[in-house]
Parts: structure tokens; C-alpha cells; sequence
């Protein structure tokens, strides 16, 4: 019996005609390939891209140079220079992030007491030359200026399991 | 001897030990904050709570004495839960800002609070907030922070001597603070920052630049004074950050003199970094081989009489065996290490040592101090005399310009006539040495450094001599140095050899013309002007007197940045260890003299730092032996003759510049300017400070 099984479908191209109807049958069901980079998928609240510094709602700096993430970061890719600001607080006279070093681990943000480093939802800023992806406290800053608003909304979203 | 049991192990101690100390002897760590083993018991911060069987409550085991068949226990559910109750007090009015502490890291409030705090706050009021004090530039406060442990007001009544901390206000309001608003002015005060558990008071040079954790530590010998401290070298990459005591109980136990540890940023100004030679008037940056060439080619037919050496302050002993064995090939017999003029000669070891030894100020129960003030020259050694004053049954006299000592002393004058009077036996003070069965005399360099200082050292052998002071298994003749070189250039005789000059001959020499050649090592506090036209070639490590005067600049390594031997002022053999590296082209001091001596065609015998410690060793048995202190066998120093009327004059005029490392540093600058110069001694200079 298994021998005339074999020979007919062989023959009637049953396989083919099996992917043939997979392929009709997605043909008709709704399209999971996005349009990159017009589409793009959701992202959760903890996702680890881009760095940022962020700043307080009066627009001081978070950061206060207490140099926790720097020894945390398994990839030692943190430096800080602390340095006492004219008004006498603590501030970091140098953050440098080399983002050729970082694995995106996330303990820098876990480590942070102020919330002022964080991975932001940015995943695209591949650079045409490699000193681009040196980021100084400036970039840093200017990337949490940038992502402020949905920075705060990923840090509430994912209060409540915290 | 009371016998107690310790978490079921006995433990037999002395009557009067606390039960912290007999646990300490088992190994057993009681968590504590007010007690510290060099101060007094104070007792109130309840940390090192302890169950002891038949007493009704935890009792403070800092404070209380060990009694015969004691059953003490540690680790019970009642000691934790009360250790917890503390740290939980202590943690209201502490605030939560370890992320900007200084102390962050290496705090002991931090350390127990992972031990016995709470995961979080019961406290929902408001925390307790407290004005910060000002305590001087070195010092920085943050006294919110303070748990009023008082150990700082502890360590400046008892050790320093200056009663200038105290506690005002009772329970929740209680603060510390100066009692009249100024600066705490100790020589000491650094120590208060060691000393303090929290981050109440931190390093203020340093304040924000450095975490503990980044820190490069090496332990190391301290030359800013001539005790030979040991320190502790903090560094991130190659910057000295800090510099800390160790403890070492026969020379600082755990203190450091101000200079010693806030001079450290001098060490990054005004540093010699690559070569110089002088043409057409200017200092022009050159190779080292165009420098050495310019020494060479000026030395080319020069007689040896023509040329001489003097070492600096902070010269090391193997820098001084290289320029020795150097100036010998030259041909040379006029070196120097004596450049303040102290009349020390190297022949009679004991006569140019603090034969006493630091530790061995315990034992002494009278003495005379001569031309010197110990809390300048050497502040930490003041405060063993202090320590052995204050247990009582120590007579001290001064002769010498007045000072506060911070123990109770007889001033007797500031004439050598004095000297001579108690020397000769007509003056009460020779009873009280005569009748002490440990006496002491200390000489400093104020007494030994005028022109009729051999005739005052001559004095004082006389007087140790007739008055007992000197005797067998006690050498109670003390010579105090300012300067780390001195004992070490002793040593090595790095002194004018047959027909030699002395520092004042070769100044007057170069003056002349006379000498055409002056190697200054290190040396800034000869009178430059005096040099008139000789050929000045400077080696050492800050742009200061010395270096503006050469006319090649040859750069070396400063104490930090070597392993180099130092002798301190008891004859104790040390050797510095290398914390950084030296900046720019700098290279030791000695690989220059090395690197001379071969384009001047006379290489000298040794290439490796193991052959010239070999070569020094040769030169004098005492370098063979490390850290330690062997005692020097007396003879005849000195000279007979007339002391002359003139007064003593202070060796330091200013005790935060005494050398081109703290005149570099911006630290040291302002603590002369918050503190005055000399610091209550405000006599003429004695010519010899740059």
C-alpha cells in the first residue's frame, strides 16, 4: 500500500501542491513584515538602546559624578572626571561613553541613585566613522533633551514592577 | 589577671581591659564608632552593645571593664536586635547623599549599615539639618552627616593639644563645632578626617575629584619631614590624589603631620618635566643628551677644586652615593649635604641621631629641648611628647624662641648663655636631668645651624655627659633634623671632604670664582644670588630657586614617583616605594648622575638600583638593614669654645613651606594665608629659606 501511496503523490506533485496551499492560505492573512524603517514594531518600556543623561524638570543635571555606573559597567566603558561646580556641588566634569565598549547590559541605569544615565528606546544611530560612537557628557545630555519626553514615560511604565 | 568567656571561647586579659579589647584579642570584631584604641573612651554611641550574663541590659563593651569570670556574648538575637535599634537611630537625622560623600565607600556608618540597618525607613519626619562649620582650608564639613561620636573632639584636646572642637547643645541638637568660629590650626588636624566614621569631615583639596574605590594604593615613607612617616600613596592613573598614615607605632603610630599629607598637590605644579639649558639668558627646553652634553662640555677642563655639590632636603640616599662617587672621579672634594649650615659633622653616628628613638620618648621623664619647637619641626613627634606628658611625671624645659607646644614646658630663655649655664651646673634645669633616670635632650636645627652651632653641640655633649643623659642601655642625646636628606647624607659623608668647602665655602667660593661648577641636587635653599657666575647645573623635580638660578636644568623624580632609601632622623633606614611615574622626561634622580658620568667618560660602577644599595651598603653597614634602628655608639663631636650672645632663631618659619614640593602647592599656599605665616612664630627669616 505504501509503495502506491508514495508513487501517486510522487507523481500528482503532492508536496508542491501542500506548499502551494500554505502560500495561497498566507496569502490572505495579514502581513507581519514591517516597512523598515517607515514601520516599525513596539518596543517594551525596558528595552536597552541609546544612552542618555537626563536632567531635572528646572533643567539642572541629574548626573552627580558618583561614579556608580563607572564601576559597575563590566565593559569598562564609562569614565568620569568629578570635580566640585563653582556653586559647590558635585558635578561630572567629563562623562565619556565609549559605545564601541558597551555591551547594553544595563546595569549603569540599574546603578544610577538618580536616574540620570538611562538606555533610551534609541536603536538606530549607527555612525558613518568609529570616534562618532565616543559620546561625551554633551552628546549624553543632548540625547536626553531629545528623548525626555518618552524617556519619563518608559521610567513610569515600568514603575509598578520595580 | 581576670579570666572571661568571649562567645564561648576564654580569654585571659589584663585587669582594666574593656571587653572589646579582650575580643579583639580572640579575633572577635565588635562593631563600634566612638571608640578608637588611641583615644579615650567615650562611650556614647551604643554601636558595640554586648550581652553579658547576669546584667539586666546590653552593656556598651568599649566602656565596660573586663570582670573575673565574665560570660560575654556577641552574637545573640538580642545583641543584633539591639546593634539594629542603634543603627537605626543613627540613620534618622543621617542623610541619604552617599552617592556625593567622599567617604562614600569607605565609610563605617556604610560598612554596619549593610550589617545591621534596615532595608528601609520607619522615620517619615523631617531629618535633622545642621549648618556646616568652618574648619580651615583642609578640612571640608558636612555636619549633617555628623552621629556625634566626638572622636575629632576627642583627638584635637588629647593628641593635638589644641582644645579647639567641642559639642554644643544636648540629644537631638547636639553639634560640633569650633568654639569661637575659626579654623582648627593644629598641625595635625588632617587626622581628624581618618579619624571621622562618616563623611562629617573629608580631605577638602581632594573633596569630589576621587572615589575610594578608584584609588591605586601604595604604602610608602613620607620625606616632607625627617621622621620618615609611613604613608600611604593614593593615585588614579598618574596623579597623586591623597596621601594617608599608616600605622607604624615606632614612628608616627597612626598620625601625619598636615604638610605630609596635603603637600601632595604640589606634586603636579611647577614640576620640572624635560630638560633646560641657559643660552642667550633664557632656559631653553633641550634634549637629555644636548643637556648632558652642555654639563659635560662645561666641565671639560675644569679642576675638581673647581667644582662642588650640595645636596638638597629631599635628596635620597642613593642620588647622594651616585653625586658622591661622581664628585670623587671629578676630583672633587667639596660637597654638601648640610645646606640650612647645621654644624652636624659624620664622623660620631650618635651625634647627628635622635638616639632616643620616637617610641623611646615613652620612657623619658625629663626634657630639655634646644633651639628647636618640635610642632613645627616635626609635629607628630610633638605629639609623643605630648602623649608622654600627658601621663604624667615629665618634666620638659625650652631653650629657644618661645612657643606653644601643646604640653606644658619651662621656657628658660632664648640665649645660648642659658645652654651653658645648665651645661655648666649652675642652673636648676641640670638637677632635674641629673635627678631623672631617663633624661633627654633634643637639639634642633635652630640651635645647630648659626655659626657657633659646633660649639653648641659641643655644649650639649657636655651637658648630656655630665648630667647623666647618656648612660648604659639609655642615650637620651637627641639631634632633631628638619630635613629627610640630612641623617642619610650623614651617613654617606656626603660632607666636604680633606680641603673641601662646605656649603658657606663653595658659595663664597662661587662668589669669587673660585669654583666654577655647582651641582645643586635638589638644593633651593641656598642663597643663589651668592652663586655669582658659576656654572649652576639644577637636578630635581620643581621649577623653585634652584632651578630659576641653573643653568642646566636636568629633571628628576620627586619622592612619590621612585623606590629610593631614605634615613629618618633616628637612623632608621626606609625606602620609599614608586606610587607614579615621573612626569614628562623625568628620570630618577641617580639614572641621571649614572647617565653624566658616562659622557663625561667616567661611568660609574653600577647600572642597577640593587648594585648601588650594594655600593651604599658598602659605603655604610646601616643601608644593609631595612627598617630598622640600631643603637649608634657614642664619642667625642663637637668643639670646645664660646657660644656667641645671638638668641636661637627658629628652623621653620613657616611650618607649611619648608620645601619645593609644599612652596608648589596651592593647599599649603592657602594654609599659610589662613594661618599666618609661622604660625605664631613670627621671627626673621635665618637666610637659609629661599
Amino acid at each position: 500500500m505504501s509503495f502506491i501511496n508514495r508513487t501517486t503523490r510522487a507523481f500528482l506533485l503532492w508536496e508542491l501542491v501542500q506548499g502551494m496551499a500554505l502560500t495561497l492560505r498566507y496569502m490572505f492573512k495579514p502581513k507581519v513584515t514591517l516597512n523598515y524603517p517607515y514601520e516599525k514594531g513596539p518596543l517594551s518600556p525596558r528595552f536597552r538602546g541609546e544612552h542618555a543623561l537626563r536632567r531635572y524638570a528646572s533643567g539642572e543635571e541629574r548626573c552627580i559624578a558618583c561614579k556608580l555606573c563607572e564601576a559597575i559597567c563590566p565593559a569598562q566603558a564609562i569614565t568620569i572626571e568629578a570635580e566640585p561646580r563653582d556653586d559647590g556641588s558635585r558635578r561630572a566634569r567629563r562623562y565619556d561613553l565609549d559605545m564601541t565598549k558597551c555591551i547594553y547590559c544595563g546595569l549603569c541605569q540599574e546603578a544610577c541613585p538618580v536616574d540620570a544615565i538611562v538606555e533610551g528606546p534609541n536603536f538606530e544611530f549607527a555612525t558613518e566613522t568609529r570616534a562618532e560612537l565616543m559620546y561625551n557628557k554633551e552628546k549624553l545630555l543632548a540625547n536626553g533633551d531629545r528623548w525626555e519626553p518618552e524617556l519619563a514615560l518608559r521610567i513610569n511604565a515600568d514603575a509598578p514592577y520595580r | 589577671m581576670p579570666k572571661l568567656t568571649i562567645d564561648g571561647r576564654e580569654v585571659e586579659v589584663e585587669a582594666g581591659t574593656t571587653i572589646l579589647q579582650a575580643a579583639e584579642v580572640l579575633g572577635i570584631e565588635i562593631p563600634r564608632f566612638c571608640y578608637h584604641e588611641r583615644l579615650a573612651i567615650a562611650g556614647n554611641c551604643r554601636m558595640c552593645l554586648v550581652e553579658v550574663e547576669k546584667m539586666p541590659k546590653p552593656v556598651a563593651s568599649c566602656a565596660m571593664p573586663v570582670g573575673e569570670g565574665m560570660v560575654v556574648k556577641t552574637t545573640t538575637p538580642t545583641v543584633r536586635k539591639a546593634r539594629q535599634g542603634v543603627m537605626e537611630f543613627l540613620l534618622i537625622n543621617h542623610p541619604l547623599d552617599c552617592p556625593i560623600c567622599d567617604q562614600g565607600g569607605e565609610c563605617d556608618l556604610q560598612d554596619q549599615a549593610m550589617a545591621y540597618g534596615a532595608d528601609r525607613s520607619r522615620y517619615h519626619e523631617h531629618k535633622r539639618a545642621v549648618v556646616d562649620k568652618d574648619f580651615g582650608p583642609l578640612i571640608k564639613t558636612f555636619m549633617t552627616r555628623c552621629i556625634q561620636c566626638t572622636r575629632c573632639v576627642r583627638f584635637i584636646t588629647e593628641v593635638a593639644g589644641v582644645p579647639e572642637l567641642g559639642a554644643v547643645g544636648r540629644g537631638e541638637h547636639m553639634e560640633i563645632t569650633t568654639y569661637v568660629g575659626k579654623a582648627v590650626s593644629s598641625e595635625l588636624s588632617g587626622n581628624l578626617i581618618d579619624l571621622c566614621p562618616v563623611g562629617a569631615l573629608t580631605n577638602r583639596p581632594a573633596s569630589y575629584t576621587y572615589r575610594a574605590w578608584e584609588l591605586k594604593k601604595t604604602e610608602s615613607i613620607d620625606t616632607m619631614d625627617a621622621l620618615g612617616s609611613a604613608i600611604r600613596i593614593d593615585a588614579r592613573g598618574n596623579e597623586v590624589i591623597r596621601v594617608l598614615p599608616r600605622i607604624n607605632d615606632d614612628i608616627n603610630e597612626e598620625w601625619l603631620s598636615d604638610r605630609s599629607r596635603f603637600a601632595c598637590d604640589g606634586l603636579k605644579r611647577q614640576r620640572l618635566d624635560r630638560c633646560y639649558v641657559r643660552r642667550d639668558g633664557r632656559l631653553q627646553p633641550v634634549s637629555w643628551t644636548e643637556a648632558l652634553g652642555a654639563v659635560a662640555a662645561r666641565l671639560k677642563g675644569v679642576a675638581g677644586s673647581r667644582v662642588a655639590a650640595i645636596a638638597g632636603d629631599q635628596t635620597d640616599c642613593e642620588t647622594l652615593t651616585a653625586a658622591k662617587d661622581l664628585m670623587a672621579s671629578l676630583g672633587s672634594a667639596n660637597l654638601d649635604c648640610r645646606q640650612d649650615g647645621a654644624k652636624l659633622e659624620a664622623g660620631v653616628r650618635a651625634s647627628y641621631l635622635f638616639n632616643t628613638t620616637i617610641a623611646g620618648i615613652e620612657q623619658a621623664d625629663a626634657v630639655l629641648i634646644v633651639g628647636s619647637n618640635p610642632r613645627k619641626e616635626a609635629a607628630v613627634l610633638n605629639a609623643r611628647l605630648r602623649k608622654r606628658w600627658l601621663a604624667g611625671g615629665f618634666k620638659a624645659a625650652l631653650v629657644g624662641p618661645q612657643a606653644d607646644l601643646a604640653f606644658k614646658h619651662e621656657w628658660l630663655g632664648d640665649s645660648p648663655a642659658v645652654l651653658a649655664e645648665i651645661a655648666a651646673g649652675r642652673h636648676p634645669f641640670f638637677g632635674v636631668l641629673k635627678g631623672a633616670p631617663w633624661p633627654m635632650i633634643i637639639l634642633g636645627q635652630g640651635a645647630l645651624a648659626r655659626e657657633d652651632g659646633a660649639a653648641v653641640l659641643g655644649l650639649a655633649r657636655k651637658l648630656a655627659e655630665a648630667a647623666g643623659v647618656v648612660k648604659d642601655g639609655w642615650n637620651g642625646f637627641n639631634v632633631l633634623h628638619t630635613a629627610a636628606a640630612r641623617v642619610g647624607g650623614l651617613d654617606l659623608a656626603f660632607v666636604p671632604g680633606q680641603g673641601g668647602r662646605d656649603v658657606a665655602g663653595i658659595v663664597d667660593g662661587a662668589a669669587k670664582g673660585e669654583v666654577e661648577v655647582v651641582f645643586l641636587l635638589g638644593a633651593d635653599e641656598v642663597d643663589m644670588k651668592g652663586l655669582g657666575n658659576a656654572f649652576v647645573v639644577y637636578l630635581g623635580s620643581h621649577g623653585d630657586a634652584g632651578a630659576h638660578r641653573a643653568d642646566v636644568v636636568l629633571p628628576g623624580a620627586a619622592y612619590t614617583e621612585k623606590s629610593a632609601t631614605f634615613v629618618n632622623t633616628e637612623g632608621r633606614v626606609q625606602r620609599t616605594q614608586l606610587a607614579v611615574f615621573p612626569p614628562g622626561e623625568a628620570k630618577e634622580d641617580w639614572k641621571v648622575l649614572r647617565a653624566l658620568s658616562d659622557v663625561l667618560g667616567k661611568p660609574l660602577a653600577y647600572d642597577t638600583p640593587r648594585q648601588l644599595r650594594d655600593r651604599m651598603a658598602t659605603l655604610n653597614r646601616v643601608f644593609a638593614t631595612l627598617d630598622a634602628v640600631s643603637p649608634a655608639t657614642w664619642g667625642a663631636f663637637g668643639a670646645e669654645g664660646a657660644v656667641a650672645d645671638k638668641p636661637f632663631l627658629p628652623a621653620i618659619d613657616n611650618f607649611y613651606m619648608t620645601d619645593p614640593i609644599s612652596r608648589a602647592s596651592k593647599t599649603m599656599a592657602e594654609c599659610s594665608g589662613a594661618f599666618g605665616p609661622g604660625c605664631g612664630c613670627n621671627h626673621k627669616k635665618t637666610g637659609t629659606h629661599g
